[in-house]
């Protein structure tokens, strides 16, 4: 029981560690635009197929087609924003939610109808397994758990050391008080996109490698999940996102363990989030670790 | 398939209909009071869940079975009212969201009660095959016998639910027509547009607004009843939270705030949406037929993001009344 335990930690590490990094793109993002962009996980489903093209028909490694699924969905994510999202700012938050939700069906409909909708994997070996004595590993896990080892603790500094980090918390935190402050908001903006579709593109990756196998919804299935990060940490706070994403994985994964009365059946983890989400919203819109204001 | 077949484009007429009735729904929730309910699907699932459930498990008679579909529809809508009173609107869109997909996750994972990933089929258990539409293909053919003796031929069942669906979605537009001019109907547009300035001249909001979700679930559920009767088997697929995009681009062909418009974009949405089938000339014969489904999907997309982007007010509306500055 006690090996089920450590062997539903590291599950819970690594996807909390995946909704983490994808959450503090989504969270910069909702902060800046002030709208809830319901096509971000699409930005992970086209990520996903990029690395799909990059490994198997280009034989790349999985770590090589990361890097370049990461960079073509930052240039997408940044694509979309000058075309449309920008252009359209202040149309109202109803009109804009159903915006990127219209943006949403067309990303996800177009990977259909390029990729098509049969279900499948990286050039990994599905079959192996690293057996580290207390946990076992698939190599999916492996590398989830290398990239996100390297990028967690540099995107973290990256936000609290540089100028255009803390610009960027700022920027998000309160566009008005940056703007008078003197940070070039607009260009801001375009670097935050830039991030965040990086963010989604190695979280694509990464979520259909440690799944396994996957298809063009793997993007709207992790969505919510991207939400609720989002909201547990605190809109537009990234480092809320960060710490929320690791508690939400692992919360998930811990939920289903067998010494919690048998522990929930792993079915029901979509619904546990879902219901985690909306009384998130319902009690504490600010999140777990932001402060009482008007939103 | 011949693009001049009677048949197919009865039933396209059929759903267009349901679809009316779906919208006006919604136009009650979004359009009138401001409320986005992006999870307004759910009203149909568990309408149309409690229904077959009571025909199959209980034998109930269809009216009752019915009846209690609608009334589980009510009290969903009063447990949407919790957060619909208290969330600001972005944050209701995604709470509404994230409700239906609840619905629809119970709907997979508790086979016992929901049939599971099967669906309508799997109600009594393996190895017995449900139905529930029975009584209702009775009464259409009751129907269809009635109007031989005005139409001179017998209807087929499939126009004589048509002829049912249309002359029930123009009663209901005509009553809330009629309910949306009233004082009734003022107050909530007074509330969408400010709600302060309404709660200030003594009116209750919260009563108001409940009301309005209320009169949104009951449409819902009919919609999601006749649907269900239609098709003749439904599974949890079926309820995902695309259904209530529809709706809304159906909302938005027509004009958001336009009550008549409501039939000419869900006539608008019916013929885009099953005309995409006919487009199998080239260059789109390249695209093979299970993969046109997608091509349609795409094309929803791209028609909310343009109807948003360049003409909020739809096809046929002016664009003095809207909602969307908040």
């Amino acid at each position: 029981m006690i090996r089920q335990l450590l062997q539903l930690a590291v599950n819970g590490l690594i996807t909390g560690a995946l909704l983490a990094l994808t959450g503090v793109g989504a969270s910069l993002v909702f902060g800046i635009q002030r709208v809830a962009n319901f096509a971000h996980g699409e930005y992970l489903t086209f990520a996903a197929y990029v690395g799909l093209m990059l490994n198997v028909a280009l034989r790349q490694s999985l770590l090589v087609s990361t890097v370049g699924a990461m960079l073509l969905t930052g240039l997408l994510a940044l694509g979309i924003h000058f075309a449309l999202l920008r252009p359209l700012r202040g149309r109202g938050l109803v009109a804009m939610s159903l915006i990127t939700v219209g943006l949403g069906l067309m990303l996800r409909d177009v990977v259909f109808l390029v990729a098509g909708p049969q279900i499948r994997q990286y050039a990994i070996d599905q079959r192996a397994v690293f057996d580290l004595r207390l946990v076992r590993l698939s190599p999916g896990q492996a590398v989830a758990l290398l990239v996100t080892g390297l990028v967690a603790p540099g995107v973290a500094l990256f936000l609290a050391r540089t100028r255009l980090g803390k610009s960027m918390r700022a920027v998000a935190d309160n566009r008005d008080l940056a703007a008078i402050s003197g940070v070039d908001v607009d260009r801001i903006g375009a670097y935050v996109w830039l991030l965040a579709g990086a963010l989604a593109g190695l979280g694509g990756v990464m979520f259909a490698a440690v799944q396994g196998t996957f298809d063009p919804n793997l993007g709207f299935q992790v969505l919510f999940l991207i939400f609720t990060t989002v909201v547990l940490g605190g809109i537009g706070s990234p480092y809320g996102a960060l710490a929320a994403g690791t508690v939400l994985g692992l919360a998930m994964e811990l939920s289903t363990w067998q010494g919690l009365g048998g522990g929930l059946e792993a079915r029901y983890k979509p619904v546990l989030a879902f219901t985690v989400l909306i009384l998130l919203l319902l009690c504490r819109p600010q999140g777990l670790f932001g402060k009482a204001r008007v939103l | 398939m011949d693009v001049l077949n009677p048949a197919f484009w009865t039933f396209v007429g059929v759903i267009a209909g349901i679809y009316a009735i779906l919208s006006l729904g919604l136009y009650v929730q979004f359009s009138l009071a401001g409320l986005p309910n992006f999870g307004h699907v759910a009203f149909m699932a568990v309408a149309a869940y409690t229904m077959a459930i009571g025909v199959t498990r209980y034998a109930l008679p269809m009216a009752t079975a019915a009846t209690l579909g609608v009334i589980a529809a009510i009290a969903l809508g009063l447990v949407l009212g919790v957060p619909a009173l208290r969330l600001r609107a972005d944050y209701l869109a995604i709470a509404t969201v994230a409700g239906g997909e609840i619905v629809r996750y119970l709907a997979l994972n508790l086979p016992d009660v929901t049939g599971g990933p099967l669906g309508s089929i799997g109600l009594l258990g393996p190895g017995q095959i449900a139905t529930y539409n029975e009584p209702w293909q009775r009464l259409l053919d009751r129907l269809s016998t009635a109007l031989q003796v005005p139409l001179g031929t017998a209807p087929t069942r499939d126009l004589a639910m048509a002829l049912l669906v249309w002359t029930l979605a123009g009663a209901l537009l005509a009553l809330f027509r009629g309910l949306e001019r009233s004082p009734w109907g003022r107050v909530l547009r007074g509330i969408r547009e400010d709600e302060v300035a309404v709660t200030a001249v003594g009116k209750n909001v919260v009563a108001f607004k409940l009301q309005a979700l209320v009169l949104g679930a009951i449409l819902g559920a009919l919609a999601g009843l006749l649907l269900a009767w239609q098709i003749g088997v439904f599974s949890p697929d079926d309820y995902q939270p695309t259904l209530t995009f529809y709706a809304y681009l159906i909302l938005i062909l027509g004009g958001m705030n336009r009550l008549w418009a409501i039939p000419v974009g869900a006539v608008a949405f019916s013929l885009l949406y099953s005309g995409t089938r006919f487009l199998n000339f080239f260059p789109l014969s390249l695209i093979d037929s299970g993969s046109r489904a997608f091509l349609r999907l795409f094309l929803v997309g791209f028609l909310l993001v343009l109807f948003m982007a360049v003409r909020p007010q739809g096809l046929l509306g002016n664009r003095r009344e809207l909602l969307l500055e908040k």
